[in-house]
């Protein structure tokens, strides 16, 4: 029999979140950011520490990340990424060269190991798909010529993520170096070959998996992607990882009808999975990670601005364009708490979930808000430039 | 026909973009979904979109049929993809020495295996031609069969 006190924590939660996901939209911010304060409140320390629902919540954080990765790979088809990725792989080269050191250095001059420093250096690296994709939407840049060069670079960076997190599996398994580089080999090895089946017979798949009946289609995706995942993470690729390429296998009229089905739960899931991230980290720990997290912050703003300009550059796009790119790309999110999520459920480093918290935190806020004020700021100083060098040239 | 570019976007659709001839640069944003965007680009910075109009199935249809597309064209095209190994086309009876004669001068059916099922002229269409209808300079005719058919028929109108 169910527990009166894990359904009053339960609706407690979601209530709370949907006051969150309100306040959210009222301001125009993404809702994670909020979920994961909100999680603070309910872990060791918090305000209402949770007694019953805390396993729910662990459980359905798996979940919730499952059907994050699971929708990403949805979102794109096989033979789409292969296009995109040819033509921008420069700009993804740079992208990865110029985020993912910061983290990367910052965490070995933290004193924290080579495998910390790898965790943090994917956290800076990877952008928020489900943010950036929202502002390109909000602010009616998804029409604009530079459009195309950031979507490419997300596309980009949900790749390599794919294999990023195969190998921090491997990381945090703690198996030897000879061991590891087995695992490695095998788990990439995988990657590659389920890769190939969604590219290959991706199509025929999702004819076989259609169904008219949306209880039946549901019953049969969700089946297939936990059982993925299983494997995935029984190989020694993360679960993540095989729920991202049983999603790039669907296409057509499958992919849609998962897509409106599968969203309400995702939703419901990954708000589960931030307030889970934020559960495990101990709010008086935020505080003093909010100095090194604002750091970091302020550099990795600067070197995804660079990264967006450069690849714009590469286009044949005019300056406001290339700012455009640049602070488009700045806001981090759900991959960057996936990330750390991973190595907190590692116990890689005592500090990794505070830090990357606060660093999420900022960047998930400012990163949109920068966006919003750049192409104004950028396309002001261009006019006055312009009219000092007319009036320049009127007065001989 | 102007020159239209086509940029994939992956994960949101495909966008497709033309210069008009007073040199504004348009766009069409087709979402995954079926909403389209509708995108006029700033004059002095190529890159903007300054006015992005967002529209669903029932409103762009409504616009391409101001526009004078007709939604006949689309129909047909969703028609062609149901009929395995069917092609269906619009032959215009410009040059060659059909204009003036009959459908049934043509030997189209008897010649190519391809069936006339409609002859457009200017606005009002002419279903189920039978034989004896007379084509004139101008016509288009709508016509199905193999794609091979199809091939030769083009070449007969044209040469006879």
């Amino acid at each position: 029999m169910i527990e009166a006190t894990f359904l009053l924590e339960l609706g407690g939660i979601v209530v709370g979140l949907a006051v969150l996901a309100r306040i959210a939209a009222r301001w125009g911010l993404p809702a994670a950011p909020l979920f994961l304060v909100a999680g603070l409140a309910f872990g060791k320390g918090g305000v209402f520490p949770l007694i019953t629902a805390r396993e729910f919540v662990e459980f359905g954080a798996e979940i919730g990340l499952i059907l994050l990765l699971f929708m990403l790979g949805l979102e794109y088809s096989a033979a789409e990424l292969t296009a995109g990725i040819r033509r921008h792989a420069p700009s993804g080269a740079v992208d990865f060269l110029l985020n993912f050191p910061p983290g990367f250095l910052a965490g070995l001059l933290l004193g924290w190991g080579p495998i910390a420093a790898v965790f943090l250096g994917g956290i800076t690296y990877i952008s928020s798909s489900g943010i950036v994709a929202r502002l390109l939407d909000d602010l009616r840049w998804v029409g604009n010529r530079e459009a195309p060069v950031v979507i490419s670079i997300l596309v980009i960076e949900d790749l390599v993520m794919a294999v990023y997190l195969s190998v921090i599996a491997v990381l945090v398994s703690g198996v030897g170096p000879v061991d590891g580089i087995v695992t490695l080999t095998l788990a990439l090895g995988a990657v590659s070959v389920l890769f190939l089946v969604a590219y290959r017979w991706g199509d025929v798949l999702s004819e076989l998996i259609f169904s008219h009946s949306d209880q039946t289609l549901v019953l049969t995706i969700l089946g297939i992607t936990f059982l993925v995942a299983g494997i995935a993470q029984q190989i020694g690729i993360s679960a993540a990882v095989g729920a991202f390429i049983v999603g790039l296998m669907l296409s057509g009229p499958s992919a849609d009808r998962a897509r409106d089905l599968l969203s309400p739960m995702r939703d419901l899931f990954a708000a589960v999975f931030f307030v889970f991230f934020g559960l495990s980290i101990d709010p008086a720990s935020i505080l003093p990670a909010l100095p090194v997290a604002a750091a970091l912050a302020v550099v990795t703003a600067g070197t995804k601005l660079a990264t967006g300009w450069w690849s714009a550059r590469r286009e044949g796009i005019r300056t406001r364009g290339r700012f455009r790119a640049g602070a488009a790309l700045i806001a981090r999110g759900e991959f960057s708490i996936a990330i750390a999520g991973i190595g907190v459920a590692g116990g890689i480093a005592a500090d990794l979930g505070s830090l990357a918290g606060a660093y999420v935190l900022i960047l998930a806020i400012a990163g949109p808000l920068i966006a919003r004020v750049i192409d104004p700021i950028v396309a002001a100083v261009l006019a006055r430039r312009d009219a000092t060098s007319r009036a320049r040239r009127a007065t001989p | 026909m102007a020159v239209v570019s086509e940029t994939p976007l992956p994960g949101l659709g495909v966008r497709f973009e033309f210069s008009t001839e007073t040199g504004t640069r348009l766009g069409v944003l087709q979402r995954q979904g079926g909403r389209i965007d509708l995108l006029i680009y700033d004059e002095n910075d190529p890159d903007t979109a300054k006015e992005s109009i967002s529209l669903d199935e029932e409103d762009a249809r409504t616009l391409a049929e101001l526009l004078g597309s007709s939604r006949v064209v689309e129909d047909l095209g969703r028609l062609r993809q149901q009929i395995e190994g069917l092609a269906i086309d619009w032959l215009p009876i410009r040059e060659g020495p059909f204009a003036g004669r009959t459908i049934g001068d043509t030997e189209a059916r008897t010649r190519t295996g391809v069936s006339i099922v409609a002859v457009v002229r200017g606005d009002d269409p002419i279903p189920a031609p039978g034989p004896e209808q007379p084509l004139e300079f101008g016509d288009t005719l709508v016509v199905v069969g193999t794609p091979r058919g199809i091939e030769q028929l083009v070449v007969r109108l044209r040469t006879g």
